[in-house]
């Protein structure tokens, strides 16, 4: 089935009655070639690349829930490519070029808009630094617009200019920067792995991984053990107990990362603003709520729920940078699980086993990289080789100390990031 | 979510400063191997139940606690003074 104005039409007319399954509930087979552990938006988008670049048929998801149900429709959904240090700004910005042309690719709407991020600064110093980042992302091929104070009131008026502590003295601006909407890209990435082949099996959490003289075989689960030639882990939060399943310990602790959405309002704030300083980001969804957020909470957890000290600093920062949004009531607020390396950047690599790869770590900012996190994964996967976006997201930078991705620059340690 | 600090008693999380899993309180040997350096400043059990962690009480005594909770439910059970635990002056 494949959307098109034409057939929204007719189905309109006719009642609706035409519309299909995005995806078949197989099934799982007693073996595949490839399975791929976790159906978020990772592993769906690795599936999807399995399928369409390399060509690979017969490869499962396996999910222990329903798919998207994990981190990628908890996100915020800013989709930017405005990182700095080598390792990073090729690979989102290789990711933003995949965004921009997705929906053509899945036929599907996955609403991504770019809007424009507005990155602030309110020092000399940071004007400084935001200069610099600015210049990595243009020679990178990105778009970047230093803006003085004048230049975000005429985006922002809205702001509160003159605030004492953290007065605005301008803003990084990211044309290209936006938002998407994040269980539609998941759907769309399911929607394509599965017209290419791919199962997509559905509450089948894996509980073990099974290993002979060193090599991966595959995998026991709740619907029964599978085999497979080459299993990824692809489970976010959850690495570190797949991890366990084959031996292994990895560099990553898992922390609640919380998000809040008011009542839905008229649109009111056009563009996604961030605000390092208080901890505070903002966007308005197309529903109208505003969506926001701020910093983990700070201590490891898998509640995906968040404690309170966190929600009023993220109230507080909200008031400080806009104080019109104290009129609006929050709806709802949730966490999500982080998988947190102590550099603040993901792994796409090999493991020691033989044939068992993982693609984790994406802490607070794995939405944007869906796409390209899927498309090297998956060459990873097909080929043995590292793509050339992807090839420092090694698993033993920590160890060697080489290579290390600290785009904060505030060290290599974990609670840092 | 409280603290039962033993120097202080049930105190809010607000007042204290997180720093991660309890293992680094035991710190390997200068000599020991690049492995075990490893494991000890990067590798983490990172378990989904209880967990053991180290928490500075910088708004209260200033002590270092070992606290064992719950990751899954934010449960905290229990809190012991990191002196007390590998005696004074380590
Ligand atoms: C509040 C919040 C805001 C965020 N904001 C942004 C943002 O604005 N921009 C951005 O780029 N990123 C953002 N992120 C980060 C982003 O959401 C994550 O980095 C990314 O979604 C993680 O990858 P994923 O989609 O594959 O994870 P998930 O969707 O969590 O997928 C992992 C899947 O693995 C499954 N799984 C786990 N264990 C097993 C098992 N044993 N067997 C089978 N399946 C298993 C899980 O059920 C889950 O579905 C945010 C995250 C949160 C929580
Ligand atoms: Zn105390």
């Amino acid at each position: 089935m494949r959307f098109s104005g034409l057939k929204i039409l007719k189905e309109g007319l006719t009642g609706n009655k035409g519309w299909t399954n995005h995806w078949r509930d197989p099934q799982p087979k007693q073996e595949y070639d490839i399975l791929i552990i976790g159906g978020g938006g990772h592993g769906l988008s690795t599936a999807y690349y399995l399928a369409k670049n390399h060509g690979l048929k017969n490869i499962a998801v396996l999910e222990k829930g329903y798919l998207g149900g994990g981190n990628v429709g908890r996100n915020t959904t800013i989709v930017r490519a405005n990182y700095f240090l080598p390792g990073n700004s090729e690979f989102y910005s290789h990711s933003l070029k995949l965004w921009e042309g997705l929906e053509h690719d899945l036929n599907y709407n996955v609403m991504h808009s770019q809007r424009g991020l507005i990155n602030l600064f309110h020092s000399d110093g940071q004007r400084d630094a935001f200069a610099r980042r600015g210049n990595a992302m243009i020679n990178q091929g990105d778009d970047a617009i230093l803006l003085d104070m004048e230049g975000v009131r005429d985006l922002l008026p809205y702001l509160d200019f003159e605030q004492v502590r953290f007065p605005i003295y301008g803003g990084l601006y990211h044309p290209r920067g936006g938002s998407a909407r994040h269980d539609a890209v998941a759907w769309g990435y399911a929607r394509g792995a599965d017209t290419r082949g791919v199962d997509l099996i559905q509450n089948c959490e894996v509980t073990g991984i099974d290993i002979s003289q060193g090599r991966v075989t595959g995998v026991q689960t709740t619907r029964g053990q599978i085999s497979a030639k080459k299993v990824g882990i692809v489970v976010a939060g959850r690495s570190g107990q797949l991890a366990a399943m084959a031996g292994m310990r990895l560099p990553i602790e898992s922390h609640v990362l919380q998000a809040f959405v008011t009542e839905g309002l008229k649109p009111c704030i056009d563009h996604v603003i961030s605000f390092g300083m208080g901890h505070f980001y903002i966007s308005q969804s197309d529903k109208g709520g505003l969506v926001f957020g701020g910093d983990l909470d700070f201590y490891a957890s898998y509640a995906q729920r968040g404690n309170l000290p966190m929600k009023e600093h993220v109230m507080e920062a909200g008031m400080t940078l806009m104080p019109m949004i104290g009129k609006a009531r929050v709806l709802r607020s949730w966490g999500g699980i982080m998988d947190m390396t102590p550099d603040g950047s993901p792994i796409i690599d090999k493991t020691d086993i033989e044939g068992l790869y993982i693609d984790c770590g994406w802490c607070y900012g794995g939405f944007k990289a869906v796409p390209a996190s899927g498309y090297c994964f998956a060459h990873l996967l097909a080929t043995d080789k590292h793509h050339e976006f992807a090839s420092g997201f090694r698993l033993d930078r920590f160890k060697t100390g080489y290579g290390l991705i600290d785009e904060e620059g505030t060290g290599s340690q974990h609670n840092l990031h | 979510m409280r603290i039962p600090c033993p120097t202080c008693g049930d105190r809010d999380r607000r007042e204290f400063y997180y720093v991660g899993d309890a293992q680094i309180i035991n710190r390997p040997s200068p000599e020991a191997s690049e492995d075990i350096w490893n494991d000890y400043l990067h590798n983490r059990d990172n378990p989904a139940g209880v967990t053991k962690d180290l928490w500075y009480h910088e708004n209260g005594c200033n002590s270092w606690l070992v606290v064992t909770r719950n990751t899954t439910n934010h449960e905290v059970q229990h809190a012991e003074l990191v002196t007390k635990l590998k005696g004074d002056g380590s």
